[in-house]
């Protein structure tokens, strides 16, 4: 394999605590390296940003609700299509794009990981397609299990050791990263038209409540020691006032601890905070929360969360929580597409715009950011749109030109129609801070890495970890002449490494790497009873047999990574 | 010894039975029985060993007759149809595996395809609607274990998806169905008395055609307002009750066939369908599924649209993918004159289309790539005989609710038969060489 | 003005896509500039020039630029394509979407139209002296965004699916109409000299037909609340009033339900 040295860069390094440190990066076989020989291939950064690649920690990027959103938005596509270039496939979609153009997008962005935030089990095999045919990057999926039948069983029982060996053998079959859980028990409610709008809502039927569920399921993920924490979607998406519900369930996280030999310390990542942060009564007293929600965040070292970032685009929303995007349908009037999953989840998809002319859409905006300006630690910050939710992937860069320049933020809210709603029913206005390339750094590389239990693989440059590497066109040195600067330098990064091989060379893609799908195989003590109930749940009630469950198979996953984890004992 | 292979998928219909057991012969290379399949589905593993099978590419001579070719000759045939014409379409897809669609998209990207499904002639219009209004639906087994209404509007499973009654719709004992049929209400609307009908708590036998006008009468009684007194055949007393078995409903599905997706009105059938149950869920739960005709017609929209972006009817030609049913929709591009050079795969427009775009096809080069003899492959210049997906060759397919399933290969091939892949993998790397593409 | 007349002298064998023919990308070019500009055949892209002549120049901008269109276009698509400004006269019969997602100028079809002509119209002034096909003035596929602006004449009949997801502008069939007219509609007006079908105004959430002639069927969703007088090209006349689709969603304004407008001429 070829050796590269990445010379003379501005390196920044959380892993390592360098801060725009000039320094040489070297990468050998695919691993980041101490020095290479005289032979390597040298790549000049000289007056350039130097970073690990990025990693995404929760979008909507592939399977069965993406590609809802794919085939009843040919609109999406109108005049977005970019031709064919090289050995580049055709590539288009704005909000929900083609897995070709997701993989290229990300790459040229500098991002090597991402993760599926939502994988339906009973369609595992159809994210596994969407992941093969996504280039380039590093991916692996999170089956949800928020509102499966199994785990609703066993928690109404406080089961925990069969949660986790039912949880162990649902990663396994359909080849999962982690524990995702999305409106606890209210998407099980929407089967029959119903919600579970606190955690203290009882779930139809099964007798147990949203805060049950959670706390069993970080119970179960600790016993097991995933490499992950719990990742949830809570209750009340959405709803003025919900903050109240996200403090609940936070609140859950209290004395515990996290149980592992991955470098996680949190037992709990919530995500798209954004849009659990709301106060209020309704649409006309509508406020932000971010204070509250971040106060208890930055004191809480045991919990993790992204931020789900309005981008003020048109978009495609979508969701396991079944409930809510019923309720979006009934408010914008847009087209609603809707999938019960038996036994396991639901979804729903509806395209939403976020107009800069609506004082919703902006004080969302202001929320957004103020919970990215308000983290104390960016190492359990991290930047997100929920992908496609509150926008598209591609405005990344633009996130972070807002979250890096007070400057773009105070243009931003002079160009509302409502900037004074925004001004007094959010705390943006009054905050001057601007973070700085290593706190960005934090947001997209070290922190998700560590919170996701990958912290020894990557999100850093230390030698030894995947030579994942982005050279971005961004001199720290110099002043930044206008805030446009940023986001154009983080769309479209000078050159990309992906387990050293340059995949992007003047923000263009010049091969399609060597993409893995990561998943973890949790080994458990047998567990003849959960066994059992998994054989009589699919005689009964599935609509397909056992046999043919699983995720397996090269058409599926043609190059797997399994991150093992050992609970037998 | 026979041995019996278990947990077999069926690769016939969109119901995509996945609890076949097939007994094979001790050398395991005879099919000898066919278990749990209905009787469309048993034939299927059953013609796969027909003893007159043609097993190798034929070329049809200029009088008429035809001459066995081998595998290479056919490649090359394809690829150089393929890459010399201006606008090529492929067409098919919907008898094959994921695999196979996939290998086919290259080769449409590297020559400027149009490539389109059997939904162009089935449930495309289905996806039409769908883009308009989106659609709240289910997998089968939410159906098996809730529901306690049915509708079947337009279709007829007793004879279309012979199994889709026992084990998802009508008789099934689910979780909250322990009672089977008797938890459920079932509601047909046909023209016609079908035997599907005959099983109904209520038939509303509709005029032909109002099928639009019915739907649009149920909406307006779930709002309370005026009617006139017969809608499409129907008094309104009757769409009255109708709505109110629905809505007093805990879950509510309609299943909808050919009958309302292919007559006057076709996908504002399907809109004002889908408008309807969107409607019912501000009163319960309610949801709507097409029955999708070919086992893996919805995959083929799944592969299109993840790759592309649109479910069928997708033209290529410009370098970048666009839509449009009406301009670029095979039946369309056949009568317009728009392409020409077709290459058919896995489905027979032969059969299914109108006859003057069956003779647009036999006028341009054109490719049959089947197991079977067709009319289609009876009108194309080659045809390429290759194994039956989920019989010879494994791969992946979708259900009718999108639930994606991996059929299983029970026996081989007959010797030297290549697989759909396969024989798409030699044209893409011949059409590679052709238009000098690394 | 300036006036282009570009004259069809090589048709295709298949069918040409001409998005380029537009004032818009004609103005500020020369003859031998305009013919050098790309048109389309299936996957092989060529010019202009290949398939016409191209005679006079354009005006520096689209609103001073007029182009006349000449010969046998009736396999060419996308004429007229998001024209912004200026005039363009087609002398023959064109393929599909003409004019579509034209915002403005003036675009004449001395012969018929085939489908999605004004596809996501926004304004502008088009006329067909012939017939148009279907989806006239309609929506992309998947877009809730139909026609928004502008005037369509169609002198002969239009086909089916005429103004769905019409938002505003108006639509005048002087023939007949064929089934679907102003589905899923939220503004706008088609009126109809001629005969209509059926399905007229399905699922429409705001918005107002008149036909002068007869409708086959009404749909349910059309209750009758008696007459009015309308005043319509000068010509005054009384029509029996329904309003609907009352199976839709309905807006309020003021407390009050809006609710579409069909008048049938008495």
């Amino acid at each position: 394999m070829s050796e590269f040295i990445i010379k003379n860069g501005h390196v920044f390094d959380p892993t390592q605590g360098i801060k725009g440190d000039k320094k040489d990066i070297a990468i050998k076989d695919g691993k980041i390296v101490d020095k290479v020989s005289g032979s390597a291939k040298t790549i000049d950064a000289k007056g350039k940003t130097v970073m690990a690649g990025a990693v995404e920690i929760h979008a909507h990027v592939a399977g069965p609700k993406v590609n809802v959103g794919r085939i009843y938005r040919p609109e999406d596509k109108l005049f977005t299509y970019m031709p064919k270039k090289g050995s580049q496939r055709m590539a288009g979609g704005f909000s929900i794009p083609t897995t070709f153009k997701t993989g290229y997008e990300y790459a040229k962005m500098g991002y090597t990981t991402a993760m599926e935030a939502a994988m339906p089990p009973l369609f595992s095999r159809h994210v596994h397609e969407e992941i093969r045919d996504t280039p380039i990057i590093d991916e692996g999926a999170y089956p949800v299990f928020g509102n499966n039948w199994f785990v609703l069983d066993y928690l109404k029982n406080d089961e925990i050791e069969n949660t986790a060996a039912y949880i162990a053998w649902l990663l396994r079959a359909t080849k999962g990263y982690a524990v995702k859980s999305v409106n606890p028990g209210g998407t099980e409610a929407w089967a029959w038209g119903l919600n579970c709008l606190s955690i203290h809502d009882p779930v139809p039927y099964f007798d147990i409540t949203p805060a049950e569920i959670t706390k069993g399921l970080m119970k179960a993920n600790e016993f097991l020691g995933l490499p992950h924490s719990l990742h949830i979607h809570p209750n009340n998406l959405g709803n003025p006032g919900n903050y109240e519900t996200t403090l609940d369930t936070l609140r859950l996280t209290e004395g515990m601890k996290a149980k592992n030999k991955f470098g996680r310390e949190q037992v709990l990542h919530l995500t798209h905070t954004q849009f659990h942060s709301y106060g209020g009564t309704n649409w006309g007293d509508f406020e932000s929360k971010a204070k509250e929600i971040m106060d208890f965040v930055n004191k809480a070292k045991n919990v993790t969360i992204d931020t789900g970032n309005v981008t003020l685009d048109e978009t495609t929303t979508m969701t396991a929580d079944g409930p809510f995007e019923h309720h979006l349908t009934e408010l914008n009037h847009l087209k609603w597409a809707n999938v019960d999953v038996e036994l396991e989840t639901a979804a729903g998809v509806v395209p939403y715009i976020y107009s800069p002319n609506i004082s919703v859409c902006a004080i969302q905006w202001a929320i957004g950011l103020e919970l990215g300006l308000m983290a104390k630690d960016p190492m359990r910050c991290y930047i997100t749109t929920d992908h496609p939710n509150a926008g598209p992937f591609t405005r990344y860069p633009r996130v972070i030109k807002w979250l890096m320049s007070a400057k773009a933020r105070e243009a931003q809210i002079n160009a509302f129609k409502h900037k004074d709603k925004v001004v007094n029913q959010t705390s943006i206005a009054g905050i001057d801070r601007e973070l700085s390339l290593y706190e960005i750094a934090q947001m997209t590389r070290a922190g998700p890495a560590k919170s996701l239990g990958l912290s020894s693989m990557i999100g850093g440059l230390k030698p030894g970890m995947d030579a994942d590497v982005v050279v971005y066109n961004f001199n720290p040195d110099k002043p930044v002449a206008k805030p446009d600067d940023i986001e154009a330098a983080f769309q479209r990064a000078a050159c990309v490494f992906k387990s050293g091989v340059q995949v992007v060379a003047d923000g263009e893609i010049v091969s399609n790497g060597n993409k893995r799908t990561i998943w973890v195989d949790a080994k458990t003590k047998e567990n003849p009873q959960v066994m059992r109930d998994i054989q009589e749940k699919f005689l009964k009630f599935y609509s397909m047999t056992q046999a043919n469950y699983e995720s397996i198979g090269h058409h599926f996953i043609p190059n797997p990574y399994a991150i093992e984890v050992d609970a037998r004992s | 010894m026979t041995k019996t292979m278990t947990d077999v998928v069926c690769p016939f219909c969109g119901t995509l039975c996945d609890d076949l057991e097939v007994s094979l012969s001790d050398d395991g290379k005879q099919i000898l029985e066919v278990y749990n399949a209905c009787v469309i589905g048993t034939e299927k593993f059953l013609h796969s060993q027909a003893k007159d099978r043609v097993t190798r590419p034929r070329m049809r001579q200029e009088d008429g007759s035809w001459k066995e070719v081998s595998y290479d000759e056919a490649v090359e045939y394809t690829a150089k149809i393929l890459a010399n014409a201006k606008k090529p379409l492929m067409y098919g897809w919907s008898s094959t595996n994921c695999e196979a669609q996939s290998v086919g998209h290259e080769i449409a990207e590297m020559c400027g395809a149009c490539v389109d499904n059997t939904a162009a002639v089935c449930h495309g219009t289905t996806l039409i609607a769908v883009q308009d209004i989106g659609i709240p639906s289910c997998t089968l087994g939410e159906i098996k274990n809730r529901a306690d209404r049915i509708i079947f509007w337009g279709c007829n499973p007793a004879h279309a998806h012979p199994r889709h009654m026992s084990r998802y719709s009508i008789y099934p004992r689910g979780f909250f169905t322990g009672k089977g049929h008797k938890s459920r209400k079932i509601v047909v609307v046909d023209p016609r008395v079908t035997d599907t009908a005959s099983l109904a708590d209520i038939h509303l036998q509709v005029e032909q055609g109002r099928d639009y006008e019915l739907l649009n009468a149920l909406r307006v009684a779930l709002n309370n307002e005026w009617l006139p007194d017969v809608v499409a055949g129907i008094p309104q007393e009757k769409i009255r009750e109708v709505a109110e078995v629905c809505k007093s409903g805990r879950f509510g599905i309609i299943f909808f066939g050919m009958g309302v997706t292919q007559s006057l009105s076709k996908n504002h059938n399907i809109d004002e369908a889908i408008a309807l149950t969107k409607h019912l869920n501000e009163f319960t739960k309610f949801s709507i599924m097409p029955m999708r005709g070919h086992y893996n017609v919805t995959g083929s929209g799944e592969v299109l649209a993840w790759q592309f972006g649109f479910p069928y009817s997708v033209d290529l030609s410009r370098g970048f993918a666009r839509y449009n049913p009406g301009d670029t929709s095979t039946i369309d591009l056949l009568l317009r004159g728009e392409v020409d050079a077709m290459l058919t795969i896995a489905s027979d427009p032969g059969a299914h289309f109108p006859i003057s775009a069956v003779k647009q096809i036999a006028k341009i080069p054109s490719v049959a790539i089947d197991p079977h003899l067709t009319p289609t492959t009876g009108v194309s210049k080659l045809h390429v005989p290759v194994a039956f997906v989920g019989v010879e060759v494994g791969g992946n397919a979708y259900r009718m609710d999108n639930v994606p399933i991996d059929t299983r290969k029970v026996v081989d091939p007959p010797a030297g038969m290549l697989t759909d892949e396969e024989f798409l993998t030699k044209v893409r790397d011949r059409v590679k060489q052709l238009k000098g593409v690394k | 003005m300036e006036t282009v007349t570009i004259t069809m002298k090589n048709p295709p064998q298949l069918y040409l896509e001409a998005d380029n023919v537009t004032p818009d990308k004609f103005a500020g070019k020369s003859a031998s500039q305009i013919a050098e500009l790309h048109v389309y055949e299936g996957n092989t892209t060529s010019t202009l020039g290949k398939y016409f002549e191209v005679a006079g120049s354009a005006g520096a901008t689209a609103a001073d630029t007029k182009i006349v269109v000449k010969g046998d276009v009736s396999k060419v698509k996308y004429l007229g394509m998001k024209m912004s400004a200026g005039e363009l006269v087609i002398e023959g019969s064109a393929d599909q979407y003409v004019g579509a997602w034209m915002s403005g100028g003036k675009l004449l079809v001395k012969g018929n139209v085939d489908a999605f002509a004004a596809t996501g119209m926004k304004g502008g002034e088009l006329t067909i002296e012939g017939n148009a096909g279907n989806y006239l003035g309609a929506a992309y596929r998947g877009d809730w965004r139909g026609m928004s602006g502008g005037k369509i004449l169609v002198k002969g009949n239009a086909g089916s699916d005429v103004g769905m997801y019409m938002l505003g502008g108006e639509i005048v069939v002087n023939g007949n109409i064929d089934v679907h007219v102003m589905t899923h509609a939220e503004g706008g007006k088609v009126i109809i000299k001629g005969n209509a079908k059926s399905k007229l105004g399905g699922q429409l959430v705001d918005g107002t037909i008149i036909v002068f002639g007869t409708i086959d069927v009404m749909m349910p969703g059309y209750k009758p609340v008696g007459e009015a007088e309308l005043e319509i090209d000068g010509v005054k006349a009384k029509f029996a009033h329904f309003i609907g689709d009352t199976g839709e969603r309905k807006k309020k304004r003021k407390g009050q339900v809006i609710y579409g407008n069909l008048y049938k001429k008495l």
